[in-house]
């Protein structure tokens, strides 16, 4: 297994490498990031005035649409998996995955799952328009015929999933160098490893919804029509079964992330790394337990809102916990603010606002207002965007000299940072008015009064999309040359990857290190 | 935390092949299915063409990845380690099909406890019954739907003519999924039986139990289609039956799906046995996973005989 990489294209195509395929997973996810970002950017666009300009509403609604699933699926999904791939085996001093093959079958599926779900986008009676939620009826009895290609791509990216999940936790669990006990591993395999289980209960679940939808719309069956005796509420309920865990799936990692990132910066170990396992732990059993409180207005029983709601308050305490261990991490460290770092922060302050309008969400009967306004699209977005992405990009940041063996550029990263920032709070602070002052979410047009919320948001997007085109030309600058890294990155930072050379060698730990 | 020559040693190499062009191939035999899928239902002439080429160069590339794995192992190039990779991943794999099957089990429950009821017109949340679907009373299996309780003849939803519930104890010997039951429960015990013969290297006996496993398992899915074909020509039960077609026919058709793959998973292995002479007491992770899967195919039975018969 001496070997370095094939020569040539079919390197990409047949390899078996985690280094290789966590690339691809990275690239593959930047391009979707793109992608949804030029959809973001249309909407955002159509509502930088009231009234109806640049597109028509039937393209408006696929953009939204297109913009949730690319997003949720290509983007932030396929990133975690790319980290995943590239740090996990390296984290525990393993040779490569555990299942080589099946993990290039994982990642060569979602090429072809959004190039079929993108061409719906050319499909007579366009792409699918009933949102990244696709609540029935809307997404059967009324969607344009190119719902059954979008059905098959989601089953199909979520074989890949699956795979993904279960070569995951195959690696952690059989993979470990000796020494490396459950407790010593870092938590970003931690978080990885409870991920991962979420997605393998979720998923097939997921799966199980759509193809409910497709006997409902080929051939005859009447799950969610009440005609027949069916319900489209059980869509829902089914529906957020998966979605709930599904938005941890894309935070647990990133918590990984960070907690690996700033105590390096903090130069401080993390404080409460047990307590950090255990509410891992938590939050994804909680996540089970919480799902209907989407559907608070959608007329449950009393008993069903209040258990929703006391149980998805309860989430708060183990994410608090996690909030007050990164904050005592970076309590009397001698901190510096390199880009990696500089996101971290972010994301744990920007996390914590996300965190809070959904505690705001999960007190049902003030959800009744806020449920399908702006101040929803608000608060998932400051818990994906600051929290997710900034995450993946302070990852790739953090570990790009070891990945490539070349620093990137500070000045250039720091600039990235900050228009990022700014980019952002410019873009969804506002939202948070406008949804409270009742604007609903998925309109092209809207009234005069909310006019200004809506202008300072465009613009923040604009900004925000520009500043991911300096991140593209950092990361290749980067790869193509640059300061020579040393072995150790940074300051001490601890992990079994520092010990390795920059850039890690084809093959790292053939033989397993001894951790003790 | 440094490497250690010493500690190399305890450690074999994991297999990590070299390069593949499985999985590449296997993506686009997967893709051209499910596009010719789509194609096909939604009317476009050429979509059965990609199906089913889609399909034959699914079966193959998974034909050749089972055969290198086989030889793999056979060639002696897996270490326990590895071997414990395979174990792992087939057990959360099934684990993954139970959630699969939970997703339709949670929908037979919502429908058949709390949305019937609701549509009904019971308590605050049937509050829209008078004006919705007035007449609609709840009863499961539902035969009359909403649909036929609020527009009569003109109704286009419709309910079944009979439904397979429970016939009553005594009828029991003439119940087909009466039989279904024994036929799959027995060939539980007797895919148990051909592994205790395997660890004990008893061939024959293995072979001989395995065997009677499979053709139990085909007695089965014939059971399953004469069910089918009497529901649908004498029962008038189809998929269209209203909520309770769907259930049936969704539930009862993805364990017969996963009947049949199990079956030929574990002909496959009687074959490899039988012709090969595959499998030693030691190391048989191939026959052992096909009847993992068998297991829990079975427990999804007593599920559905329970909740879609026995009380249905
Ligand atoms: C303290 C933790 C959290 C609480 C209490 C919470 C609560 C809620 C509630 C009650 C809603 C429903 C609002 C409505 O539709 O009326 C909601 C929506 C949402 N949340 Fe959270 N949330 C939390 C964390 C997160 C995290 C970490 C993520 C993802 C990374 C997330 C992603 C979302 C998304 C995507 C939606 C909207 C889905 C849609 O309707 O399109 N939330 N949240
Ligand atoms: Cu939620």
């Amino acid at each position: 297994m001496a070997h370095g990489p094939a020569k040539g294209f079919t390197r990409w195509l047949y390899t078996t490498n985690h280094k290789d395929i966590g690339s691809m997973y990275l690239w593959f996810s930047f391009a979707m990031f793109l992608l949804g970002g030029v959809f973001a950017l249309v909407i955002r666009a159509e509502l930088f005035e009231p009234g109806l300009q640049i597109v028509e509403p039937e393209l408006f609604n696929q953009m939204t649409t297109m913009h949730g699933l690319v997003m949720v699926f290509g983007a932030v999904m396929p990133a975690f998996v790319g980290l995943a791939n590239w740090m996990i085996p390296m984290m525990l001093g393993a040779p490569d995955m555990a299942l080589p093959r099946m993990n290039n079958w994982s990642f060569w599926i979602l090429p072809f799952a959004f190039a079929m779900m993108t061409s719906t986008l050319f499909m007579e009676g366009g792409a699918p328009n009933f949102g990244w939620t696709f609540y029935a009826p809307l997404s059967t009895t009324y969607a344009p015929p190119s719902v059954t290609f979008f059905i098959f791509a989601v089953h199909i990216m979520g074989a890949s999933s699956i795979m993904g999940a279960i070569n995951i936790i195959a690696t952690i669990m059989n993979m470990r160098a000796p020494g490396m006990t459950y407790m010593k591993m870092p938590l970003f395999v931690w978080t990885w490893f409870i991920t991962a289980y979420l997605l393998i209960a979720v998923m097939p679940v997921l799966a199980g919804v759509v193809t409910m939808m497709l006997f409902d719309i080929h051939f005859g069956t009447s799950f969610f029509d009440a005609a027949g005796g069916g319900d489209p509420v059980l869509f829902q309920h089914v529906f957020w079964f998966f979605g709930h865990p599904e938005v941890y799936i894309m935070i647990l990692p990133a918590f990984g992330i960070v907690s690996a990132i700033i105590p390096t910066f903090a130069r401080k170990p993390l404080f409460g790394y047990s307590s950090m396992v255990y509410a891992t732990a938590s939050i994804a059993f909680l996540s089970f337990v919480v799902w209907a409180h989407h559907m608070f207005t959608v007329g449950m029983p009393l008993a069903g809102e209040l258990a929703f709601m006391y149980m998805t308050m309860l989430i708060a305490v183990p994410t608090g916990v996690k909030v007050f261990n990164w904050v005592t991490t970076m309590f009397k460290g001698s901190m510096t603010f390199e880009t990696p770092m500089l996101f971290s922060i972010a994301f744990v302050i920007l996390f914590s606002i996300g965190g809070f309008s959904g505690l705001m969400l999960a007190i049902a009967p003030a959800d009744f207002q806020y449920h399908d306004t702006y101040f929803v699209v608000a608060h998932f977005h400051y818990v994906l965007v600051p929290g997710a992405i900034f995450s993946i990009t302070a990852g790739v940041y953090y570990w790009l000299p070891k990945w490539c063996g070349n620093m990137y550029n500070e000045t250039m990263g720091k600039t990235h940072f900050w228009t990022a920032f700014i980019g952002l709070n410019l873009t969804f602070f506002p939202m948070h008015f406008a949804g409270l002052s009742g604007m609903p979410r998925r309109i092209p047009d809207y009234n005069m009064m909310f006019a200004d919320w809506n202008m300072i948001s465009s613009v923040g997007a604009f900004l925000f999309g520009a500043a991911q085109i300096l991140f593209l030309f950092n990361v290749i600058a980067t790869i193509r040359g640059g300061k020579k890294a040393t072995d150790e990155v940074w300051e001490n930072p601890e992990g079994l990857e520092w010990t390795v050379a920059s850039p890690a060698p084809y093959h790292t730990f053939s033989k397993p290190p001894q951790v003790s | 935390m440094s490497s250690n020559q010493d500690n190399a040693v305890e450690h074999e190499e994991y297999y990590v092949p070299e390069q593949s062009k499985l999985p590449i191939f296997a993506s686009i035999g997967l893709f051209l299915t499910v596009w010719g899928a789509a194609n096909w239902l939604n009317g476009n002439a050429n979509g059965p063409m990609y199906f089913f080429g889609g399909s034959l160069m699914f079966a193959f590339v998974l034909w050749n990845w089972f055969s290198i794995v086989i030889s793999e192992n056979i060639q002696g190039l897996n270490s326990p380690q590895l071997k414990k990779s395979y174990v792992i991943g087939m057990a959360w794999f099934i684990f993954s099909e139970v959630m699969f099957f939970a997703a339709f089990f949670g929908a037979l429950f919502y429908v058949r406890s709390l949305a019937g009821p609701w549509l009904a017109g019971e308590g605050e949340q049937g509050l829209g019954n008078d004006i919705l679907w007035p007449g609609y009373e709840h009863e499961w299996p539902v035969m009359t739907t909403p649909d036929m309780a609020a527009n009569g003849d003109s109704a286009t939803m419709r309910g079944p003519e009979q439904n397979m519930s429970n016939p009553g104890l005594a009828n029991w010997l003439g119940w087909l999924p009466f039989w279904n039951t024994a036929i799959l429960l027995t060939s539980s015990v007797t895919c148990h039986i051909a592994h205790g013969a395997l660890k004990k290297d008893n061939r024959r006996q293995f072979n001989l139990w395995l065997g009677l496993t499979v053709l139990l398992g085909i007695g089965f899915i014939i059971l399953q289609i004469e069910e089918y074909v009497h529901a649908y020509n004498e029962m008038g039960l189809t998929l269209e039956s209203g909520i309770y077609g769907a259930t049936f026919f969704l539930l009862t058709g993805f364990h017969g799906a996963h009947v049949t793959l199990g079956t030929f998973m574990l002909l496959v292995m009687l074959l490899r046995s039988v012709l090969k002479g595959h499998f030693k007491s030691s190391d048989h992770f191939g026959f052992e996973s096909a009847s993992w899967y068998w297991h829990f195919v079975d427990v999804v039975w007593v599920g559905l005989f329970l909740y879609v018969y026995v009380f249905g």
